[in-house]
């Protein structure tokens, strides 16, 4: 029996769940005070995922940088190449919050969309 | 003179989060006041997630929930003055302000609501032994660089402090291709939310070294070493636990001020524990008719936290220059934080004032783990509420029912308290 502590990330609140894995299968989850929690915890264990944000250069805007983010999560052994493909790219104003940056970014078939609206300089 | 019902300091979170409540509460004439070239305060550059759980209900960026309150405020058509700097706020109400375009003037206010936020601490006010050189940045300042201005300020980065900016730019500036060798925390626990410790410092391998501080920092030119040690539970370093690394950055993240400079010369009461205003249950000030919400009033660690406090500012200034606020004749119930408690924000009740919920937000003084918050009226304990985990970062709560006052006529003392058992 493996035992993992967790703090939930589902919310601000950050439960403290205890995982039982018995041969890599949840057996208990325990601290969770929603079923986000539940959730979080058994994809913790088996598929970690998380949301990447950050920013891309933009051309012509009235802003220097646009904030972005991968619309849903994405593998978290992907982060780097997420960023990698973030920094690559060159965004051209204008922006507006949801548009689309990078379709499928490091092939985990979510794209990168814009978090704020940048207008023509 | 110009003059307006409401005149809101700040145009961050709280302050458009008050505009829009006092709107909707049928006050039309309304001017926001913002230092900056945009509206939206810090959530500008906090491009990270995990904004709006509460109010929205789902997770947003720092820009994405900064507009959905400036689409309602531009919907509404509230007034507001960019590049405007609030130079004074006199006792009645008068605001002194200055911008390139009209100068120096003067607004008579009906009700002002104070919403200018916070600072960081500064190294100034840190007393950090060593020379001076250049890489020394407060996380703040370090965030606008990299997610604003699209300057990275360094490649090897030493962070003191784990309040919650430390920790996002602990990641943020990994994520940018640094190495972020440590972050120490002069308490024995952190200041930062704890999903920020996971999210930003576990799964990136960053060690969180508590109960260190920073005793040299070295280089002429520009920061080149960073040495941190141990320190005893008297807070002093412990000689023999020096760790030196080499690093061009030192990042500060060591706690946040709210901002009262204005509230100051106003003659508004400040609170020695939050150095924010001290308030009623109205969110008033000291001074009638001058409101305070946001960090400006006690630092919160979730916006959405904010939004909720500053409605109720704006519901509030609505009702003062409506003049349906009841009197505030009538004697207060006092609050009192003890035994754990830190402070509360409102610190009197007038329950002729009162909503039937009120919401009563205080901080722990240490980390209780398996303890109870307790709320008594005079010596009679009322709530006893389980908690877990409750830590200095993270704000707590409790909700106080009208109805439940209204048993205790003679009520003089509300007390919250941590207890074991």
């Amino acid at each position: 029996m493996e035992t993992r502590e967790l703090t939930c990330i589902g919310c601000p609140m950050g439960c403290q769940i205890t995982v039982q894995l018995e041969k890599g299968e949840v057996v208990s989850i325990e601290g969770n005070t929603c079923e986000k929690g539940d959730i979080y915890a058994r994809k913790e264990v088996t598929d970690p995922t998380r949301i990447v944000t950050s920013t891309v250069v933009i051309k012509g805007g009235d802003k220097e940088r646009l904030p972005v983010k991968t619309k849903s999560d994405i593998p978290k052994d992907k982060i780097f190449d997420v960023m990698k493909d973030i920094d690559a790219v060159t965004a051209e104003a204008p922006k507006k919050i949801g548009d689309v940056i990078i379709d499928n970014v490091a092939g985990t078939g979510v794209a990168v969309i814009a978090t704020r609206n940048i207008g023509i300089e | 003179m110009l003059s307006y019902d409401i005149v809101i300091v700040g145009g961050g979170p709280a302050g458009l989060a008050a505009a829009v409540a006092a709107r909707e509460a049928g006050t039309e004439s309304i001017l926001i006041l913002e230092r900056d070239h945009e509206l939206g305060g810090i959530l500008n550059q906090c491009i990270h997630n995990g904004f709006g759980l509460h109010t929205f209900k789902e997770e947003l960026t720092g820009p994405e929930y900064a507009y959905r309150f400036m689409e309602q405020v531009f919907e509404k058509k509230i007034e507001y003055k960019l590049n405007t700097m609030v130079m004074d706020i006199s006792a009645d109400r008068v605001v002194t302000a200055m911008n390139k375009k009209d100068g120096m003037f003067e607004i008579q206010a009906g009700a002002v609501v104070l919403a200018m936020g916070c600072r960081e601490r500064p190294r100034g006010a840190l007393n950090i032994p060593g020379y001076r050189p250049a890489g020394i940045f407060s996380a703040g300042t370090a965030q606008r660089l990299v997610n604003i201005e699209g300057y990275m300020p360094g490649r090897e980065v030493v962070i003191l402090g784990s309040g919650d900016i430390g920790l996002i730019m602990a990641r943020r500036m990994t994520l940018e291709g640094a190495k972020v060798k440590v972050v120490a925390e002069l308490l024995p626990f952190s200041g930062g939310l704890k999903r920020n410790i996971v999210q930003c410092l576990d799964d990136f391998g960053i060690p969180l070294k508590l109960s260190h501080t920073v005793v040299d920092i070295e280089g002429k030119e520009r920061v080149s070493a960073v040495t941190i040690a141990e320190v005893g539970p008297d807070m002093k370093p412990i000689p023999g636990t020096e760790e030196r690394y080499t690093c061009d950055t030192l990042l500060l993240s060591c706690g946040l001020i709210p901002e009262n400079e204005l509230s100051k010369s106003a003659g508004v009461e400040l609170s020695p524990v939050t150095s924010g205003p001290v308030v009623n249950e109205s969110l008033e000030t000291s001074i009638p008719g001058v409101f305070a919400c946001g960090n400006v009033l006690h630092v919160h660690d979730l916006v959405d936290f904010v939004s909720e406090e500053a409605k109720k500012a704006g519901e509030n200034a609505s009702k003062y220059v409506q003049k349906t606020l009841a009197s505030s004749d009538k004697e207060s119930i006092k609050l009192v934080a003890t035994e754990g408690a830190r402070y509360t924000v409102p610190v009197t009740i007038n329950t002729d004032r009162m909503d039937d919920l009120l919401t009563v937000r205080f901080r722990v003084g240490a980390v209780f783990q398996d303890s109870y918050v307790s709320v008594y009226f005079d010596d009679e304990r009322i709530m006893h509420l389980k908690k877990r985990i409750m830590a200095p970062g993270e704000m707590e709560q409790v909700i106080l029912q009208k109805k439940k006052l209204a048993e205790y006529p003679d009520l003089k003392t509300i007390t919250i308290k941590i207890e074991k058992e």
